[in-house]
């Protein structure tokens, strides 16, 4: 049997655990004023956040940003200091996890070592006291789908990463819950089933309709899986958007800097204009850098101090005045270290923000146009 | 040919690694074992007749020894009594302070004292406790219920019951230390797992918690049942084996045999008796414990 047996492939899904998901549904998810506080430290600092039911909402930062924490209250596992929590219409502030209907998987998996594959998955029905009948056929299907059949009578131990992952998963969509919340399933995986994992996840989510909140550091896992990337930094929510609107518009130059690699090159204005534009930072990212051409005027000029090839393209560190702007040219650019180049910026790919408040200023955007071409 | 003395040196080098260890178990354990029931078919030397063969009499004389019935009675009261009870309380007091609980390190010091203190001490405080008339128990019976003074070490009903009592204060303390260290072992991640899954604390326990616990009980009950043959220095102490045989245990009959009344003869006889016993237990409960217990 392969490690990873993809989900879409044919013979492998049964309609009728989707059809019946679909009929639940998921369920939305509204966090309103919710704050945590460990002593004197504040972890989650009042936030406010909508997750819509059938929805698939990342919650990214970086670590110690708090989205772990608002993840494991999300679950019950950690009390609310104060705010509200609401699943659908009904009010889940102070109930306990066990009561909550949700299922989650472990950024450790936690599958119980002593039992089997088939015990770990059915733990939850068993504990609700589905029948027998009930709870082996579902065991069936669900083995089915994450392609576990040969293996239910095995212990957690004799299984490899990949398979554990699955019978984390296993355990977590057989009952069916119209939420479900990840811990960073993906973390101790290798690169390549990494990548299959969140094909796998997302097929799975979209197939079975639930509600997912899953918490990453990974920009890559958001932005790849994501309907909605809530976007953390201590404490606090930085953005909310689409993986396409954070990228394209982030709201703050920590969100500019997080999402894309190489990160968004953010320059101080101030120095670069002389003081005639303060308080102000510019963003571009470095595959919006163009070499000024005929019909693409130089904004400004650089004189190269790194250059990194990577195969497609190439990343070429310039040396703007005294900062610094990295750029990203296509395939294995001609240039060498201490050229002056020139450079033109495309005034739609610039990103403005406030220097104190970090807030977005598009509608100065007209206003540095100018200073720039000095 | 090199091939074969290379084998051959390896050979040595492999017996001079376990030859120090194999001279202190063949020295210590297994030439006296040996010794013991070789002895066990030999009379007593007394004067001028020196020992000899006898064949099974020693046996025999065993076996029709009302004494040796009784105290192996006692000795299995005192098992039963002691085994489950100071595994069963070591475990509560694990799961106790094991939680999250204000002046946790402090209680966890307060149930490790009987065990740090030498058993010799363990049985003076006991032996104030149990004192007749002024002693503590005496003192709250008689306060509380206006009980009279009772003899608890001196009846031969209840000498043994209060030995067992001194001995399961003095073990549990300990055993608790190895439970506390598996349950520290168990992930939380996997108590969460089974809250989300809608699971009570009971099931929790019974469950997940007790099931991975199970080496560490293995191991904590053998070594109970090793103690209960095992420890008799509190009986000194407390009861000196009497009234009438009423405390003493197996081993410590033959320590009375062998070095009070030099029957040395016997004396070995009886301690085949224990070996054999232990032998027997030590096997099934490998055997029968070991097959339903997950090992990480």
């Amino acid at each position: 049997m392969p490690d990873v047996m993809p989900l879409a492939a044919p013979g492998t899904s049964s309609p009728a655990p989707a059809a019946r998901a679909a009929a639940s549904g998921g369920q939305s998810i509204r966090l309103a004023g919710v704050t945590k506080t460990w002593g004197a430290t504040t972890a989650v600092d009042n936030i406010d956040l909508d997750v819509p039911a059938g929805s698939f909402t990342v919650l990214l930062g970086p670590s110690g940003c708090g989205k772990s924490t608002t993840l494991r209250m999300i679950a019950g596992l950690e009390p609310i200091a104060s705010g509200q929590l609401l699943f659908g219409v009904r009010d889940v502030t102070r109930l306990p996890a066990a009561q909550r209907d949700i299922s989650m998987v472990f950024q450790s998996y936690a599958l119980f070592p002593h039992l089997s594959v088939a015990e770990n998955i059915t733990f939850g029905l068993k504990v609700r006291r589905v029948s027998r009948a009930e709870r082996d056929a579902r065991l069936k299907r669900v083995a089915a789908l994450l392609g576990l059949s040969g293996l239910i009578h095995r212990k957690p131990s004799e299984l490899s990463g990949g398979q554990q992952q699955r019978v984390a998963l296993g355990r977590a969509i057989i009952a069916e819950r119209p939420i479900c919340l990840m811990d960073e399933p993906l973390s101790n995986l290798d690169a390549k089933l990494r990548h299959e994992m969140r094909v796998e996840i997302r097929a799975l989510q979209q197939q079975l309709g639930f509600t997912m909140v899953y918490v990453t550091h990974d920009q890559v896992e958001a932005i790849t899986m994501a309907d909605q990337v809530v976007l953390m930094n201590s404490g606090r929510i930085e953005q909310v958007a689409s993986p396409r609107e954070i990228y394209a518009r982030p709201a703050s130059p920590f969100a500019a800097r997080f999402i894309g690699t190489p990160p968004m090159n953010i320059l101080d204005l101030d120095a670069m204009t002389g003081g005639m534009a303060t308080g102000l930072l510019l963003g571009i990212r470095p595959e919006a850098v163009e070499r000024a051409s005929a019909d693409r005027p130089a904004t400004l000029s650089g004189t190269v101090s790194a250059i990194e090839f990577l195969g497609a393209d190439t990343l070429v560190d310039c040396t703007v005045g005294t900062q610094t702007l990295q750029l990203r040219l296509a395939g294995g650019a001609d240039i060498e270290r201490g050229e002056l180049l020139a450079l033109h910026l495309p005034q739609h790919e610039l990103h403005l923000f406030d220097a104190a408040t970090g807030l977005r200023q598009d509608h100065r955007l007209h206003e540095i146009g100018p200073l720039l071409r000095l | 040919m090199t091939a074969r003395l290379l084998q051959t040196r390896e050979w040595i080098h492999g017996w001079l690694l376990v030859l120090p260890a194999m001279v202190f178990l063949f020295a210590f354990t297994h030439i006296p074992a040996i010794a013991t029931i070789w002895h066990s078919f030999f009379s007593t030397p007394r004067g001028r007749r020196p020992s000899r063969f006898i064949g099974v009499e020693n046996y025999e004389k065993m076996l029709a020894d009302p004494v040796f019935w009784k105290v192996l009675g006692n000795n299995l009261w005192f098992a039963l009594g002691t085994i489950p009870t100071s595994v069963a309380i070591a475990l509560v007091m694990a799961l106790w302070v094991n939680d999250r609980l204000s002046g946790r390190s402090f209680v966890r010091m307060a149930y490790f004292t009987p065990t740090v203190l030498p058993l010799i001490a363990v049985a003076n405080i006991w032996l104030f406790f149990y004192t007749p008339g002024f002693g503590l128990f005496d003192q709250i019976t008689g306060a509380l219920f206006g009980w009279p003074q009772s003899n608890l070490l001196g009846s031969p009903a209840s000498a043994l019951n209060a030995v067992i009592v001194v001995t399961v204060w003095k073990e549990a303390g300990f055993f608790m230390i190895f439970y506390l260290a598996a349950l520290q072992s168990i992930p939380v991640s996997l108590r969460e797992a089974a809250l989300i899954e809608g699971a009570s604390r009971w099931t929790i326990f019974w469950r997940i918690t007790f099931p991975l616990l199970m080496p560490t009980t293995l191991f904590v009950s053998i070594n109970a049942v090793i103690n209960s043959f095992r420890l008799i220095d509190h009986i000194f102490l407390l009861t000196d084996g009497g009234p009438d045989y009423a405390s003493t245990v197996l081993l410590f009959y033959i320590y009375e045999t062998a070095f009070e009344y030099w029957e040395t003869g016997y004396g070995a006889t009886l301690t085949v008796a224990l070996l054999f016993m232990m032998a027997l237990l030590a096997i099934g409960q490998f055997f029968f414990l070991d097959r339903r217990i997950h090992y990480k």
